[in-house]
């Protein structure tokens, strides 16, 4: 490999370890308001206690996520410089933005944490209200920022120097809407549907904490069905939008390899060089029909540009689809859900948490929007190529001439390995296996400070009060 | 108002920057401060000085990185072309730097947070307390390195991959002597904040002592670091020695070091927080100050480098709005906690 091949590689392993913590970081925090807000409403202890425990893991995820963050915004300019050097001052305001939503989020997180028993319930729930609201701001800033490099505007190109620049156009980008939906929505479902795998396999393995699983169960249902079940809508809006913007890459994403009428795609790995697929099952007409509702549509294919302005057709392809798979199952149980609550409330069937076969598809589905994340970000990216801002700058005009590139690759890649198994083994430790083991829950007495908690506020199994 | 004076737009972004690296010497330093006297934890009590360094970083996790993000970006929202050369002629150290941050922060909290206290937490303390090292050390070499002129933006050195990304930072005494300074700087800071912390008289002591040695080492390498600047080459750092202002700093500065040992020798540890605070100010605007008007010595001027102006309106803009916003969630965050003592009012 180059060096900017490693540089590519660098970038998206250090994202792709970097989202899984923003997605998490997203998606938490509303879990555990869901779950305070449920226990002010019923008082039940369940509800308080999956309240605190969510909002600890959170607290170590939120770390790690700072952390490769912190690395992400060097990594911009250490692998980037030239890109940096022309975008910094058009997409640097987000990224401000971002610190800040950062900011006010470790903040309130400090607060909901430690002030359990400092503020009324009311001021303690608007904590943590606010976390959610600021996490999924950062979110948002960031993917403004990625949107423009698909969307490139606010700014002219006048003979290789980027004048009239105008941030504020740059942060408003065509393609940010449709992005910034799908994203925020992906956090949702993505942790949901975590969460409430995690929660099923509990209940299915059997477990002395059953109303507790359940409850955990129910509030995770709550964000993640409706996520779910909105994502496909709104992945046909991103997938409309690239169509208007980036015809190339929606060619590449749905396999739509030469000028015409686009058929639907199911699978298959397209040759390069020759422009076919292998081993692909194709509905004739059906992407024309999906984008037109007309099937005779010519739709321009990967063949519309010169082979020097084409992504790599198999990974997004691949990519694409894996996306799309992930998204599918997680919808149709999401409809599976829907359908046995609703039969409950008319008085049939048992309750989710007692159905095993509904339990069984949860716990396979829990992975598949974290899945679908990575694969989500590998098409815009990857589909992106081989330009680093869409139609402007090429990612190998971009890449930095510092070279041995391959050994801080190499480098990240060792300690982000390294970081993942002890994250997992941590939250292992910490989250899980209490809940399945006979010994009592027992975290609220101990809760919240890491290491004094013998000191520290909260101590008391009072939760709030004075 | 800010549309009336565009000559001083870049300036006022500039100096944000080092008010954000002001905070995040005093808050993140004092942090990686705490991880030096975890290493360098001794005798009977050492559980008890590592717990008292945990708790008073703990609920700040590494939120305090998040004054360098600030820098950082700052620097590549308006002062884009400088960011990149920096990223690219100082991408070594940064990349070293980088993993210092990483295994700082997750060891610190997966030690924490991690219940059972066994040879896993002490595995975790182990690369806690050396990547504490690492880090400082490198962002003062860094700074050195920039501030001597070694990496300049015209005429940037030629040759194989040694002499264009190694030797400019690593291949002299300059650079090195300002990440020994800044790491001592850290040291110095933390045990003085911790002096105010510690509960028991014994562990108070301990950190007195400790405050008062690392202050001498501190004055031991200023003057090196100023010798070997004078020595390495006259001209750099001129402003130093010479002129109104640069002897003003130098008299505040000393101020501060005299009212640092006076407190710290009379045991009045509130005195001595604010005042080790102020010194490692004073050193830090007195560098910024010899820089200014330079950006990248030796030649390239804040105004030459910064980006256009609506970009540097707009990020003073999104600053002062996050202010508007994080000033009152602060002071919130301080009255909750003030009424427990609990351990927030510490390092931040
Ligand atoms: C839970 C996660 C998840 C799920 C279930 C889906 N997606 Fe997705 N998708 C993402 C998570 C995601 C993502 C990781 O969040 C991306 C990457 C960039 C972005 O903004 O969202 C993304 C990007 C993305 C793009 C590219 C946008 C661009 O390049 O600008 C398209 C066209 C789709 N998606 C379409 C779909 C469709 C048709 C789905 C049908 C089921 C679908 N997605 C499910
Ligand atoms: C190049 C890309 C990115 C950079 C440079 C970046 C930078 C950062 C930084 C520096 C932090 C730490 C916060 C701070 O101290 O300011 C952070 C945290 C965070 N980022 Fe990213 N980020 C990137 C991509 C993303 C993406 C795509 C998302 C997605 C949705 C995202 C969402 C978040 C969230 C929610 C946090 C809060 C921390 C947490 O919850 O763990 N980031 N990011
Ligand atoms: C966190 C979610 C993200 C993931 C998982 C992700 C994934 C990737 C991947 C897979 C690549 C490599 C593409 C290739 O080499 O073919 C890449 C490259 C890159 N990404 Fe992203 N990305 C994310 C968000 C962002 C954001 C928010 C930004 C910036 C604002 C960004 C900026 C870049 C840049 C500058 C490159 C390198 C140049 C290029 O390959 O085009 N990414 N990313």
């Amino acid at each position: 490999m180059d060096d900017l091949l490693f540089a590519r590689a660098q970038m998206a392993t250090s994202l792709a370890f970097h989202i899984v913590f923003a997605v998490v970081g997203i998606g938490m925090p509303l879990l555990m308001v869901l779950a305070e807000w449920r226990w002010l409403r019923t008082g039940e202890e369940v509800y308080l206690e999956l309240a605190k425990r969510w909002a600890k893991g959170t607290a170590i995820l939120f770390a790690v996520g700072a952390v490769s963050g912190t690395v992400l915004s060097f990594e911009l300019g250490l692998l980037w410089p030239a890109f940096m050097a022309h975008a910094g001052a058009i997409i640097g305001m987000p990224f401000s933005l971002e610190g800040f939503a950062f900011f006010t989020e470790a903040i309130f997180l400090g607060i909901y944490l430690y002030a359990w028993r400092l503020i009324p319930p009311r001021a303690h729930l608007l904590a943590g209200v606010v976390v959610a609201l600021s996490g999924a701001l950062s979110g948002i800033f960031v993917v403004s920022a990625n949107a423009w490099m698909n969307a490139p505007t606010g700014f002219r190109l006048v003979d290789g120097a980027f004048t009239d620049i105008d941030p504020i156009a740059a942060l408003f980008n065509a393609a940010m809407p449709a992005q910034v939906l799908h994203m925020t929505l992906a956090a949702y479902a993505a942790t949901g549907f975590g969460v409430a795998g995690i929660h099923a396999w509990a209940l299915r393995r059997g477990t002395p904490h059953a109303a507790f699983h359940r409850g955990a169960l129910q509030v995770a249902l709550w964000v993640a069905l409706p996520a779910a079940l909105l994502q496909p809508l709104s992945g046909d809006l991103s997938a409309r939008d690239v169509a208007t913007r980036q015809p190339v890459k929606l060619a590449a994403m749905e396999g739509h390899l030469r000028t015409g009428p686009a058929p639907f795609v199911v699978g298959g790995w397209p040759d390069e060089r020759t422009l076919t697929h292998r081993g692909a099952l194709e509905i004739p007409g059906g992407l024309s029909f999906l984008l037109t509702g007309n099937p005779d549509t010519v739709i321009p294919g990967v063949d519309a540009v010169p082979p020097a302005d084409r992504p790599p057709l198999g990974i997004v392809h691949a990519a694409f689809q894996l996306m799309v798979a992930c998204g599918s199952a997680m919808a149709l149980v999401a409809l599976w859900g829907g359908w046995r609550a609703w039969r409950r409330r008319r008085g049939g069937g048992v309750p989710l948490p007692a159905d095993r076969p509904f339990l069984l598809a949860l716990v396979l589905t829990g992975p598949l929007g974290f899945v679908a994340v990575e694969a989500g970000w590998t098409v815009t990216e990857v589909g992106r190529q081989p330009w680093i801002i869409h139609g402007v700058m090429r990612t190998a005009e971009a890449v930095t001439p510092v070279p041995g590139v391959g050994v801080s690759f190499a480098l990240f890649t060792l300690l982000y390995l390294g970081l993942a198994v002890t994250v997992t083994f941590l939250l292992w430790r910490q989250i899980l296996k209490t809940g399945v083991t006979p010994a009592p829950l027992g975290l609220t007495g101990e809760f919240p400070l890491p290491h004094s908690a013998a000191a520290g506020p909260g101590t008391s199994s009072t939760p709030y009060g004075p | 108002m800010i549309a009336e004076l565009p000559w001083t737009l870049p300036h006022a972004v500039a100096g944000t920057m080092v008010l954000a690296l002001n905070a995040y010497v005093l808050l993140g330093g004092a942090d990686f401060g705490g991880g030096v006297w975890d290493l360098l934890a001794r005798g009977d009590d050492r559980e008890a000085q590592r717990a008292l360094i945990a708790r008073v970083i703990g609920p700040i996790w590494e939120a305090n990185h998040v004054w360098l993000i600030l820098v950082v970006v700052l620097l590549f929202t308006g002062f884009p072309t400088a960011f990149a050369h920096l990223a690219t002629a100082l991408h070594l150290p940064i990349t070293l730097m980088l993993v210092g941050v990483v295994l700082r922060g997750s060891a610190f909290t997966f030690r924490s947070y991690d219940r059972s206290r066994d040879d896993v937490q002490r595995r975790w303390g182990r690369i806690f307390s050396v990547a504490s090292l690492l880090t400082p050390v490198i962002l003062g070499v860094c700074l050195g390195t920039v501030a001597s002129g070694r990496v300049p933006m015209d005429g940037a050195p030629t040759g194989g991959f040694v002499a264009r990304y190694v030797l400019p930072w690593a291949g002299s005494p300059f650079p090195w002597a300002v990440g020994a300074l800044t790491l001592v700087l850290f040291a110095h800071l933390a045990a003085t904040y911790l002096t105010l912390e510690a509960q028991g008289a014994a562990l108070r002591e301990t950190f007195r002592r400790r405050a008062l040695r690392s202050q001498g080492a501190l004055l031991v390498l200023s003057l090196v670091t100023l010798a070997l600047a004078r020595w390495e080459d006259p001209t750099l750092l001129a402003g130093l020695l010479r002129g109104r202002t640069a002897l003003a700093m130098h008299a505040v500065t000393s101020a501060a070091t005299v009212a640092v040992v006076w407190a710290l020798l009379r045991r009045r540890f509130a005195v001595a927080r604010v005042a080790a605070a102020a010194q490692a100010s004073f050193l830090l605007w007195g560098w910024a100050w010899t820089q200014f008007p330079l950006l990248i010595p030796p030649s390239r001027t804040i105004t030459s480098l910064a980006a256009p102006r609506v970009t540097l309106q707009l990020a003073l803009w999104a600053l002062g709005l996050g202010t508007l916003i994080l000033l009152p969630s602060f002071v919130y965050l301080f009255r909750v906690f003030k009424r427990t003592g609990a351990p927030f009012d510490a390092t931040g």
